[in-house]
């Protein structure tokens, strides 16, 4: 899986926690998911949730913590994705 | 003396109408919103009728976020948002604000969190999944999660408080709304109650052996206050919302007004001189009324209608007894009486501010909404007081002050006195 691919698959992992749409139609790895997505920092939790069942992998405390843009979001999941294989 | 105190704004849900239009169809034509549940017979519940309002988790797209309503699962926070909402925009207020508003505060109440959506965590923490739950549980199981979804909503800055008084919840939430306003401590208050009476908390019920039984087959018949064949209650689900308003401050913004809180008064009997858990103390009762009326100012005689507690049990006949003493009205001079509980059932903590938007759209279009069911009064009753105060056929007539009561499990009594407004 690209980076792109999952980035397009974020979007949708994203969408039930941000009402800029706007903004997620043209997120890139620079994109922050509190300021720029204006994403409450408890959803934060559910992201990880939803994208854990999406990608069956597990991500632990310490990496998630890590997940504050898209593109650490985009690391840690092709990371996850990796040691699957 | 201290502020007046007005209503401008209401919203419901309830199991025989959801908004106010429907719902005010439905009380002056008799319609009943008690239905059979199959799930229950399944259970086998002796009580298999239910008033569940006729709600669609959907229609809450127009009143929150889509991010909010993603992962709300507690029923009992649904009913609330709508029907405190559906108050606000009624009293012709925006939704939307910047600033908090430090004028208003919120007053609603609750029994319990849906343990319905509760079962999903508790299956989930015990198959070893905590770290599934997400975000979204604690304020919903918390008592103060409908409180909190309205008051983020429309950004309350003044008193926001969650009471908790079991089936004296409703008319208890709208009486501590009045005193804030009335001795200045807010200008407006959004105050209501909702209750889900989910599958667990129903058969809690129903093991109590409270709830009616002998109808099943005919649910619009089976919730039956003050007849000689009501065999228990009937739980019913739903939520009641007020907007109340210092007089003055209404009126320089222009707002409508429905009514007047003339006054009002919560107490207990302490579950002594026969009261209980279960059960009212006479003494706890009537006090409770009498306050009532000596803080509305008015004399018994000015009530022109009792909007009684009145579940469909036993106590129906007592609470007949209890007002008659507090009042010292009874056979022909007895006030005219009904129960909306034959109509919808018991919904708890939400019954008081759904009988009390039931009172006031009374007083605004001068009617009596019939109790249904009541084609075979209690001889007991009638013993006390004329059948013709029990009308069983909407009356047209002026309704200028209404007394509403309810009395709650921990001999918990609230009392509201409701007025015209002149």
């Amino acid at each position: 899986m690209t980076r792109q691919e999952i980035l397009n698959e974020l979007k949708k992992v994203i969408s039930p926690y941000t009402t800029n749409k706007e903004m997620l139609a043209q997120i890139n790895e620079d994109t922050d998911l509190l300021k720029d997505l204006k994403i409450n920092s408890a959803n934060l939790v559910d992201i990880i949730i939803d994208a854990e069942a999406k990608y069956d992998i597990e991500i632990d405390y310490d990496e998630a913590d890590k997940m504050m843009n898209v593109g650490s979001c985009i690391d840690v999941i092709s990371e996850k994705i990796g040691q699957k294989q | 003396m201290g502020n007046r105190v007005v209503v401008t704004g209401m919203g419901v849900v309830s199991p025989n109408g959801i908004g106010i239009p429907a719902f005010l169809h439905a009380i002056q034509n008799g319609i009943s919103g008690i239905k059979f549940m199959p799930h229950y017979h399944e259970l086998k519940f002796s009580c298999q009728v239910a008033g569940m309002p006729d709600f669609k988790w959907d229609s809450l797209t127009n009143y929150v976020s889509e991010v909010t309503l993603h992962g709300l699962k507690g029923t009992n926070i649904a009913y609330g948002l709508m029907a405190a909402l559906d108050a606000w925009k009624d009293s012709g207020m925006d939704y939307e604000t910047e600033e908090p508003r430090w004028e208003t505060g919120c007053v609603f109440g609750n029994s319990i969190a849906d343990t319905e959506a509760m079962k999903n965590v508790i299956n989930r923490v015990d198959n070893k999944e905590v770290k599934k739950l997400g975000s979204r549980v604690v304020e919903q199981a918390m008592n103060s999660g409908v409180t909190s979804y309205i008051s983020g909503r429309l950004g309350f800055g003044n008193k926001v408080l969650t009471n908790s008084a079991a089936c004296a919840t409703g008319t208890q939430a709208i009486l501590m709304g009045y005193e804030y306003i009335k001795h200045g401590y807010a200008k407006r208050m959004l105050v209501g109650s909702a209750e889900h009476v989910d599958t667990y908390v129903f058969g809690a019920f129903d093991s109590m052996r409270v709830l009616s039984r002998k109808f099943n087959d005919h649910p619009e018949k089976a919730s039956r206050p003050m007849s000689a064949t009501a065999g228990g209650f009937i739980p019913g689900s739903g939520a009641g919302a007020l907007v109340l308003e210092d007089l003055d401050f209404a009126l320089a913004r222009g707002a409508k007004i429905y009514a007047e809180v003339l006054g009002g008064s919560t107490n207990s009997g302490g579950q002594r001189l026969g009261g209980t858990m279960t059960a009212a103390s006479p003494a706890g009762v009537l006090r409770c009324i009498n306050e009532s009326l000596v803080s509305s100012n008015i004399h018994p005689n000015q009530i022109d209608l009792i909007s009684g507690h009145l579940t469909a049990t036993n106590a129906d006949r007592q609470e007949i007894q209890y007002w008659c003493d507090a009042l010292d009205r009874r056979g022909d001079n007895f006030p005219i009486t009904n129960s909306l509980k034959s109509m919808i059932g018991h919904s708890l903590s939400a019954a008081g501010s759904i009988e009390t938007v039931a009172s006031i759209l009374q007083i605004v279009h001068g009617f009596v909404h019939p109790n249904i069911n009541l084609d075979d009064p209690n001889p007991e009753i009638t013993k006390l007081v004329s059948v013709d105060s029990l009308p069983v056929k909407m009356i047209k007539k002026e309704v200028n002050i209404v007394a509403k009561a309810n009395f709650g499990f921990g001999d918990v009594n609230s009392c509201l006195i409701l007025s015209k407004f002149n």
